[in-house]
């Protein structure tokens, strides 16, 4: 699970210790000099790196949303219907990823949709993810009838219909966003229960589990301490998965007036909503896709340094291929060293 | 070893009463009636004095690690008792046993699986103290497990790596300072050496000594192979198909063996004599242990042995006192 080191960055001349993930020195213990050192490590995996700065790039564009956007994102312009991105050949400045079949400005609606689509993502994520693994967790740790009563309720919401569920749910309640993640959640959440039992079933036979309880750890500390921990490489997994799912799950309630009302957006309404104008206007739903693309990529590189950023072993592999890697450029890029040699 | 010789009239540490340990074991019948049980240990009584080695040996599958683990409550009791210190922990549950836990710990016997690979060797070791709430983080612990590393063989600067750092012997010592970390009295060794090079295993088991020696420790040592029981033990248990087939002191065991099933074990043993292993005469029995699940009704080691008679096949034998402190299950041996 290496990333290859990549041989074209200017920075090979740096000393390596300067980006030594700072495993053997426990001493900087200030959270400042941690968090330099962590952001240094990410700075030296090139694609976690390029993942975190689009994040910090999205969060930022959901945050100033109205400062950045060229126009107002529910002004309709009928005159201005299905104007082409810039580069094609009815294309205008004004307006750069070209309008909706509304005459909506599709940029500003990139930009105003992060917002929704994001919160959306991350809050149903943290929800259900939280909720699943932790039922998942008492499960599996304690077995049993306790076992036998979550799983086989598990099984019951799986064996409900989701979009049903939904349909009840927002008819009683009426659709806003706080509807949505809520109904989402409570759809989402039985995947983390099952996965997190799998897991906890098997990490609990292992010895340093026993180990922990025999030195007399409570169930709540050799919970959290050593077993979750080490489950932590596919739940990041699956979270991320389960994030790209979300967002078009929030689509799909919105295109069916479910979800997100409008003059609101969000992403995956604006793909649902394209989709008739596939044929004529592609840019409808291929640049709100994008979008939603480029964020789960996004995640999905930084998940994966977290991955490995979290297990020791793995992260060391890291660090000395990173420095290997270093040395070979050094050697390369200096022909009196080679030639000496 | 001399010195357990003075202390044995005392009070044993440790004294099981017919342990019996049954673990469920499917259900046969047409319709599934009939709840079947594996007979893991049948009735074992040992008793172990402050301060001595008893090696308890057997093949796999005899119920050794059973026994073990049944000594320190990690597996239900079906009947017997289990005293430690006099007092009766057979049953004890709760924040009652996370307590015995500082009297009473465990070596594993997989060095690679028993140490948690995302926690640094310091919080492994201070992880007992702080579970038990004797220091409050792992900062103050530093000093004490500074000096536990120390005293196991450790270099000092180990405490800040990870597991995969060090080799399977250097393991089994973080394990072994872990154990200590609580001052227990008692400790427990599952096979720790048959996961290690022959060639460190001499070490880890010298440790063990010195640091028997340095805490008055009692061990329970659990095994497979007598030369490494030989060499540690003060008495010797034999077990075989979860009974107790002979108890002694280890030099009797090896001298002057009682059960023909001791014999067996005591001939496998090589000898670093190329001359003399020759001309040892291997004891090699036919046949396989009994099934767990259905035990026969006599001796269970009845269809293997050379001297088995009618009674050996219908009653099973006491372990009845064959020479002063040597107890073996044989009817035919005097």
């Amino acid at each position: 699970m290496e990333y290859p080191s990549d041989s074209t960055h200017p920075d090979g001349d740096e000393a390596p210790d300067l980006n030594a993930p700072q495993i053997q020195e426990e001493e900087k213990t200030s959270t400042f000099a941690k968090a330099k050192a962590l952001l240094s490590e990410l700075w030296h995996d090139k694609p976690g790196f390029v993942g975190f700065v689009i994040i910090v790039a999205l969060v930022l564009m959901a945050i100033f949303a109205p400062l950045i956007a060229p126009y107002d994102p529910a002004e309709q312009s009928l005159r201005a219907r299905l104007i082409p991105p810039v580069w094609q050949e009815r294309g205008t400045w004004e307006h750069v990823l070209g309008t909706d079949h509304l005459g909506r400005d599709i940029l500003s609606r990139i930009i105003h949709g992060s917002r929704i689509s994001m919160i959306v993502g991350v809050a149903v994520v943290a929800l259900a993810g939280g909720f699943g693994i932790t039922m998942g967790l008492i499960a599996g740790f304690f077995g049993g009838r306790i076992d036998a009563a979550i799983m086989r309720f598990v099984d019951t919401i799986i064996a409900f219909p989701g979009l049903l569920l939904a349909l009840v749910i927002l008819a009683v309640i009426g659709p806003s966003m706080t509807t949505v993640i809520i109904v989402l959640a409570l759809n989402g959440w039985m995947v983390y229960a099952r996965m997190t039992r799998g897991i906890v079933l098997s990490v609990r036979q292992m010895p340093y589990v026993e180990a922990a309880e025999m030195v007399g750890g409570r169930s709540f500390h050799v919970i959290f301490r050593h077993i979750l921990p080490n489950m932590m490489s596919p739940l990041l997994t699956l979270g991320v998965l389960e994030f790209a799912r979300i967002v078009l799950a929030e689509a799909a309630l919105s295109f069916l007036g479910l979800g997100i009302q409008p003059p609101a957006t969000s992403w995956g309404l604006d793909v649902a909503n394209g989709k008739d104008y596939l044929f004529v206007a592609w840019w409808l739903v291929t640049i709100p896709g994008c979008a939603i693309a480029i964020t789960v990529l996004a995640i999905n590189l930084l998940a994966n340094w977290a991955r490995v950023t979290s297990d020791p072993q793995e992260r060391e592999k890291r660090f000395a291929t990173s420095v290997a890697a270093m040395r070979r450029r050094k050697k390369s890029s200096s022909p009196a060293i080679q030639a000496a040699e | 070893m001399a010195l357990a010789e003075q202390i044995e009239p005392a009070e044993p540490l440790v004294r099981v009463e017919d342990l019996t340990v049954r673990f469920p074991g499917g259900r046969a019948g047409f319709w599934g009636q009939t709840e079947l049980e594996v007979h893991a240990i049948e009735r074992m009584s040992f008793e172990i004095f402050p301060g001595e080695t008893l090696g308890l040996v057997g093949e796999s599958g005899s119920g050794k690690t059973t026994a073990g683990r049944a000594v320190l409550g990690r597996t239900p009791v079906k009947s017997g008792h289990i005293y430690f210190d006099g007092r009766d922990i057979t049953n004890i549950e709760g924040d009652a046993r996370r307590l015995l836990s500082r009297d009473m710990q465990l070596i594993f016997q997989d060095p690679y699986a028993s140490l948690n690979p995302r926690m640094r060797i310091l919080d492994l070791v201070a992880e007992p103290l702080i579970v038990h709430g004797l220091v409050r983080n792992r900062d103050e612990a530093v000093d004490e497990v500074k000096e536990l590393l120390r005293k196991v063989g450790l270099p000092a600067n180990a405490f800040e790596r990870f597991p995969h750092a060090f080799s399977g012997g250097q393991r089994q010592r973080v394990v072994i300072a872990r154990a200590l970390a609580l001052k227990p009295r008692f400790i427990v060794a599952d096979e720790p050496v048959s996961a290690l090079d022959v060639s460190i295993r001499a070490q880890v088991v010298n440790l063990l000594q010195d640091l028997q020696q340095e805490f008055g420790l009692t061990y329970l040592f659990i095994a497979h192979d007598l030369s490494v029981v030989q060499h540690v033990s003060d008495r010797i248990a034999i077990m075989y198909a979860g009974k107790l087939f002979e108890i002694g002191s280890a030099d009797a065991i090896y001298s002057n063996p009682k059960h023909p099933y001791t014999e067996a074990l005591l001939s496998a043993v090589p000898v670093p004599d190329p001359v003399i292993q020759r001309s040892q005469k291997r004891i090699v029995f036919e046949g396989e242990p009994p099934s767990p699940i259905y035990p026969p009704k006599g001796c269970r080691f009845a269809k293997r042995c050379p001297l088995a008679t009618a009674q050996c096949e219908n009653e099973e034998p006491p372990l009845a006192e064959k020479a002063p402190g040597q107890f073996a299950a044989c009817w035919n041996r005097n």
